[in-house]
């Protein structure tokens, strides 16, 4: 380490040869077509797809959602996404692999420049309580092989989900036994620098080629499953996968609502419970007539469009399902060289993206957990809750249930896998391009800096806090500011003429000239609208449904009387972490000679 | 599940596996596509550095 920190803080010396093109390291690069794109789509396939996605849909009115999620997919995600191909490339060529190099060049800006520390924060600490839920959902494949996971109820599933993350108190989660998370954390940790230890061709590249195929066929074999499923429970005929799939793709809802008083006699009605199911809906309409209290009413596509919050839900799952936002896009495609097609692979990482989460992600989740626990089981319930509590007890009660249940945690294993190895990434282009390192050097530093990281989330698992935290402001917030600045930057820095130039370059298949309006105009609109409504929503909590306001949670954490000290110790890891990327910024020559260079100057390649 | 739910679930699965399809048949059948690739990387980056 002391030849690092000499190396950091004497400046400008050891930049030697970093600086001198002609002696610059061998560009890493990727070995095939199908290896970027499978690459880039393991990047977006996690989670998100199999678990966020389907409660997304099932919450917001199948129909209603999926319209604003394609809406969002064509105003947002692809363009976004081709502009993160673009500017790479672009700035790959150079020698810049790592977010603020590439914003650097392209901006030629001290401001461009600082606020790619952004695409390098992101990753970083995304990857640090990412890789943690990996590892649940490897223990949890771990203990379905093993037959360990016998839950009669969603009660006791809950029950064991919570003692596995150390709900309870911090430390809880501390531990080695084949039931505790430690042991799976290790394995997913080393996995993950492993890979990237091997480089880009012969470490990620390589197990994409492998994962992404098999992922998908795990993902077929438990949807015939689920499909097949029928009606578990004789008692409760309603509680299938018919309605399942209804609940989550019809395009109307039926819901109960409950008359409530308000103030000085006002009177509105409030959504107490969905229906599904044409004999349920009878049923509950004949009981309610002349009711003055309770009524059943349908809320048809339009009505549930003219609520903001389905826009923001879509919209959001848009960006973290595309990995858009996190500067990881750009670090994959500076590796291309100039002639590597981009429009076509960017096209091509996207569908695979959407193929898994809407073709399978969309029939698998919602409607197993329907088909055994009713509406109520899954109406509502969060991301963890939907794969963490429910599904496991789903798994554990049908048939065969222990080697499905394997296989679906395994699968989202190596989808997690490839999402966090693309998070890596970034980080170690910064370390190599800014502080001239090597391979083991920086896999090194970049380990000890996360490994720091996930021991922070892992210890301080009361609540999941230190996690909510980091994913709220790290993995949301700041992804829609680095969404916001590379679109604006692509279509009003670059110049459209220009991107679209570089874009074309070696391009397979031509961008639609329409996107030449949607990227300079409607795109970043549409993100600053969505942007601001989700501060209004998720800072100041207010409500669009009750006009209520409640100040977020996010932000009591942080300041007032109730403020939370493990909240407060996790911004301030946020900050240090974003203020050392900055300083290391600051003091790479390359990077000033670019921002400080005066105009018309000839830039070294 | 009512036919506008079906209508919905066919129409969204069959656009993302068109798309999908569309696309894996585009990557394959541009000819002389892998002429575009790059060489093989037997080596970690470092094995690389050290070497040079």
């Amino acid at each position: 380490m002391g030849k690092l920190a000499r190396q950091f803080f004497a400046g400008q010396e050891h930049l030697g040869r970093l600086n001198d093109p002609s002696m610059a390291r061998p560009k890493e690069s990727w070995n095939s077509r199908i290896g970027v794109i499978l690459a880039v789509s393991g990047s977006a396939v996690g989670l998100g797809n199999f678990l966020r996605f389907p409660g997304q849909a099932a919450q917001y009115g199948g129909g209603a959602f999926m319209l604003a999620y394609f809406v969002a997919f064509l105003l947002i995600g692809l363009p976004i996404c081709w502009a993160e191909w673009t500017m790479g490339r672009r700035a790959g060529q150079h020698g810049f692999n790592s977010c603020p190099g590439i914003f650097a060049y392209i901006t030629r800006h001290p401001v461009g420049m600082y606020l790619g520390a952004i695409g390098i924060v992101i990753p970083v600490v995304v990857y640090m309580y990412y890789v943690y839920i990996e590892a649940w959902c490897l223990g949890y494949s771990v203990n379905f092989l093993r037959g360990e996971m016998a839950f009669p109820t969603a009660g006791d599933a809950g029950a064991f989900w919570e003692k596995f993350i150390g709900n309870s108190e911090n430390g809880a989660a501390v531990g080695f036994g084949l039931k505790e998370v430690g042991i799976y954390l290790l394995v997913a940790f080393v996995l993950n620098f492993y890979l990237i230890y091997r480089g880009l061709a012969k470490g990620i590249e390589l197990f994409c080629k492998f994962a992404m195929p098999t992922l998908i066929v795990l993902a077929m074999v438990v949807l015939v499953r689920v499909l097949t499923l029928g009606s578990p429970d004789e008692t409760n005929p309603h509680n299938s996968v018919a309605n399942g799939l209804g609940f989550m793709w019809n395009p109307s809802k039926v819901m109960v609502q409950e008359a409530e008083e308000g103030t000085y006699g006002s009177r509105r009605w409030v959504n107490i419970e969905e229906l599904v199911g044409a004999d349920l809906i009878a049923a509950k309409r004949a009981e309610m007539d002349g009711s003055e209290t309770r009524r059943v009413v349908t809320i048809t596509v339009w009505q549930q469009l003219r609520n903001p919050q389905l826009w923001l839900a879509a919209a959001g799952q848009i960006f973290f399902s595309l990995s858009v936002g996190f500067g990881i896009l750009m670090t994959y495609s500076s590796y291309l060289s100039k002639s590597d097609d981009v429009v076509l692979s960017g096209l091509a990482a996207t569908s695979t993206n959407e193929f898994c989460e809407v073709g399978l992600g969309g029939l698998i989740t919602v409607p197993a957990g329907f088909a055994f626990l009713g509406v109520a089981g899954v109406a509502g319930q969060g991301t963890f809750a939907l794969g963490f509590k429910v599904l496991p007890m789903v798994f554990s009660n049908m048939p065969a249930g222990q080697f499905f249940g394997f296989l679906f945690f395994f699968l989202l294993f190596l989808a997690a896998v490839t999402s966090s190895l693309s998070m890596v990434q970034p980080g170690i282009a910064f370390l190599e391009e800014t502080m001239e390192i090597n391979r083991k050097q920086s896999v090194a530093i970049l380990g000890v800096i996360t490994a720091f990281g996930t021991g922070f989330v892992v210890y301080f698992s009361k609540d999941s806090k230190a996690l909510d935290t980091f994913d709220f402001w790290v993995g949301t917030f700041l992804i829609f500011i680095l969404a916001t600045i590379q679109i604006i930057t692509f279509a009003w820095v670059l110049g459209l003429d220009e991107g679209f130039k570089e874009a074309h370059q070696g391009a397979a298949i031509r961008i639609p000239r329409i996107y030449r309006v949607i990227m300079k105009y409607i795109c970043p609109l549409f993100l600053i609208t969505v942007f601001l409504l989700w501060v209004v929503v998720n800072v100041f909590g207010y409500s669009f449904e009750t006009g209520e306001t409640n100040v977020s949670g996010y932000i009591m954490d942080l300041v007032g009387k109730d403020s939370n000290i493990v909240a407060q110790m996790s911004i301030g890891l946020i900050v240090i972490l974003g203020v050392f990327v900055a300083l290391v910024i600051s003091r790479v020559k390359r990077y000033n000679d670019l921002v400080f260079k005066p105009k018309g100057m000839p830039i070294a390649d | 599940m009512t036919a506008g739910g079906w209508i919905i679930l066919l129409v969204s699965v069959s656009l993302v596996t068109s798309l999908f399809i569309w696309c894996v048949y585009k990557v394959f059948s541009i000819p002389g596509e892998t002429e575009h690739l790059h060489g093989v990387e037997f080596q970690t980056p470092d094995e690389k550095t050290e070497e040079d």
